[in-house]
């Protein structure tokens, strides 16, 4: 889609890197695809760019623009198993599938990526701790390798490339289209609590006691305040509500739909961090309140907002996604925040979470037992780097790892350790596909031509 | 608008349209040249909620075949409420002015197969009084323009020719639909330089789906072109002439 995809800009979502392709093609039918093997430059898919980072990216090679097979193939009503084309967005399946009683088992915060670049990244959820990653859902998919062949995937099926093209960020070759099972639901309303948290070890007991009976668990916190305090937030649980026997109420009788989860207002004032963050934590005026609200602003707050990554300017913003054992006394966690709550460079919004047990079939699958933590940061230059690469230390020091659909900067060393089937993985890259994020952590440039290359980049840009 | 036939259904504009009536459960007949791109629209509008979706392949070129293709769309719908007529070529105007025979076929495409069509269906409505016809014409056919005059005129001729089948069924309670879009994003533009002005197939089959409800007679989508066109419309012929549109 042209204005999505900015004018033929095939940027990511935080808008750093800043890079180009060579040349972009659009793919407009499965049953007319290009010669993958008669491109000179590398290939890589992309969908709607709702990857952070570079992992989307493909400077000055091909991108195959998949978002125009964004076609329903089947839907089997009755057992809630759904086919559709690579550049479906889990947005346009949700149109179809909840007014028949199903959900998308797995969803990330944004509805608009599209469901190759869920299985691509192996997207994650509120539910992560129940069901897992979207890859677990997965029944099988369609994927051409540049050399002509195609093969259908399953965990049955050509398992090893099943494996490596779940989480495989696209370069296992072009996923066609993917069949995946739904989640049958009551009706589409959730049944939302907010608890207000007022300390880091406060929120571990409000998670440890929500995971039990709570489908979708999440919470904001608060990463400016130092102290006692440090941590604090507002942690949301639900469950999709059972409206029971009755047929499912419109909104008007009785049940009071209270004002959904205005997230996007508060972070599009130009308030100061600190009392943004202050608004927030008070906004939840009762310490545990129940609501019934619509999955819209349950699942996709920040959606409403069209192109909000734009409210971070012109030099983008750094995401930052990383995964920690959840052990000693929470130490690593209180350390990050610790750091950050010293350095005076906040984020917007935090989200922190408890990953589960479940295991993706992914080999390069992001989520692992322990708690994740999700924050942007304004693009500063050279002190947003140093920042990072600080609580790198942190991360890596407690077995650590971080995401590659968020990332734009984390360095070779940590990717290769921190994945350590990354090896394994490898065999299975198709030889013509490559991307910007698999260049940059298994071709590593020195330490010195890293930083010159990042640091250019952002004084290009502006910021100093 | 449940039983409805959709001539060119493998065009992004042809196939977004249906897909608004496939959500209230409508049953398609596609017609278009190729068969596997029809299945595959004919899937997605199955999933998107079309009771039925039959397709039959046919080049629009071979007129001798249209009663024929006609006659099998009643027979599997078993009736008829609207028709979108949304197939055509935007050819090469360069090749088109060196060959009388490149020039003649794109003429047939875009206009005589369209009239063609239409008039097979105009008498079948005006019989049933009552029906809607919607043709994807285009702004191309407002004003001839020297950088696509061949494709130009021949939406020119299906924009009167409805005009006036508008005029002969207004008695017979018979809605006739000119649709006029300006420079879409589809595959049949994808060798053109996208602009500002540049809309979406979507936005495009959401205008048509509305005005077809509505009974309306002749839209422009986006709608701005309409205005664009009038500035166009007006120029006098001396400067017109020396321009390069």
């Amino acid at each position: 889609m042209s204005l999505l995809n900015n004018f033929g800009h095939y940027q990511s979502w935080g808008r750093y890197p800043k890079e180009t392709p060579k040349e972009a093609v659009p793919l407009y039918w499965r049953s007319e695809l290009p010669d993958l093997a008669a491109f000179k430059e590398s290939l890589l898919a992309y969908g709607y760019g709702r990857s952070y980072g570079d992992s989307c990216l493909n400077a000055d090679g091909v991108l195959l623009d998949s978002s125009l097979l964004r076609r329903f193939i089947a839907f089997d009503r009755e057992n809630g198993i759904i086919r559709c084309e690579a550049g479906v967005q889990l947005a346009d399946v949700l149109e179809v599938i909840v007014p028949e009683g199903w959900f998308v088992p797995v969803s990330p915060g944004t509805k608009f990526v599209s469901v190759a670049g869920a299985v691509a990244n192996d997207v994650h959820g509120k539910n992560h701790y129940s069901a897992g990653t979207f890859g677990c859902h997965v029944t099988q998919f369609e994927l051409l390798r540049s050399d002509g062949q195609r093969f259908i995937c399953s965990p049955t099926q050509n398992v090893e490339l099943f494996r490596a093209t779940i989480g495989g960020l696209g370069l296992t070759g072009l996923i066609l289209w993917v069949e995946f099972k739904l989640k049958k639901i009551p009706s589409p309303f959730i049944l939302a609590e907010n608890i207000r948290f007022s300390s880091l070890d406060e929120y571990f007991e409000v998670a440890a006691e929500s995971d039990k009976n709570f489908v979708y668990t999440v919470s904001w916190t608060d990463c400016i305040t130092s102290g006692k305090e440090m941590g604090r937030g507002i942690y949301t649980r639900g469950n999709f509500y059972n409206p029971g026997v009755k047929a499912t109420p419109p909104l008007k009788k009785g049940l009071k739909l209270l004002a959904p989860f205005d997230m996007p207002s508060f972070l599009l004032n130009p308030m100061s961090m600190y009392s943004f963050n202050l608004a927030l934590y008070y906004k939840q005026v009762r310490k545990r309140s129940q609501k019934i609200t619509h999955y819209n602003p349950f699942f996709y707050p920040l959606d409403s907002v069209v192109d909000w990554n734009r409210m971070y300017g012109l030099p983008g913003f750094l995401q930052y996604q990383f995964v920690v054992p959840d052990n000693d006394n929470h130490y690593a966690i209180k350390e990050i925040y610790r750091r950050i709550t010293a350095s005076g460079q906040g984020s917007f919004l935090a989200v922190l979470k408890n990953f589960g047990p479940i295991k993706s079939p992914g080999m390069l699958s992001f989520p692992s037992e322990g708690v994740t933590l999700a924050l942007d940061f304004a693009f500063k230059g050279q002190k947003t780097l140093d920042l990072l690469n600080d609580l790198d230390s942190v991360v890596r020091d407690a077995g650590g790892r971080f995401y590659p659909a968020k990332d734009a900067r984390m360095s070779p060393e940590d990717f290769q350790e921190s994945y350590p089937n990354w090896q394994e993985f490898a065999k299975y890259v198709d030889p013509h596909f490559s991307s910007s994020f698999w260049r940059r952590v298994t071709e590593p440039l020195t330490q010195t031509e890293q930083h010159e290359k990042l640091h250019l980049v952002g004084s290009r840009n502006g910021t100093k | 608008m449940s039983k409805i036939i959709v001539v060119g259904a493998t065009s992004a504009i042809a196939h977004e349209t249906a897909k608004n009536f496939a959500k209230e459960n409508a049953e398609f007949f596609l017609v278009g040249r190729n068969p596997e791109k029809l299945e595959t629209v004919r899937n997605d509008l199955c999933v998107r909620g079309a009771k039925n979706a039959e397709v039959y392949v046919l080049d629009l070129n071979e007129l001798n075949r249209h009663q024929e293709m006609f006659d099998a769309a009643l027979k599997v719908l078993g009736g008829l409420d609207a028709i979108i007529i949304s197939h055509g070529t935007l050819g090469d105007q360069a090749k088109s002015e060196a060959s009388v025979d490149d020039t003649l076929r794109e003429f047939s495409t875009n206009a005589l197969s369209v009239i063609s069509l239409l008039t097979i269906v105009a008498n079948y409505m005006e019989k049933q009084r009552y029906g809607t016809i919607a043709v994807v014409s285009s702004v191309a056919g407002d004003r001839g323009r020297g950088s696509n005059y061949v494709y130009g005129s021949a939406k020119a001729t299906v924009t009167a020719f409805l005009q006036g089948l508008r005029n002969r069924l207004a008695k017979s309670g018979v809605t006739v639909l000119t649709i006029k879009p300006g420079v879409i994003d589809t595959p049949m533009t994808a060798h053109l330089k996208k602009g500002l002005l540049t809309a979406q197939p979507s936005k495009v089959g959401l205008d048509i789906y509305n005005a077809m409800k509505r009974g309306k007679d002749v839209i422009y989508t986006p709608w701005f072109w309409r205005y664009i066109m009038l500035i166009i419309k007006n120029i006098p012929e001396p400067i017109f002439k020396k321009l390069s549109l």
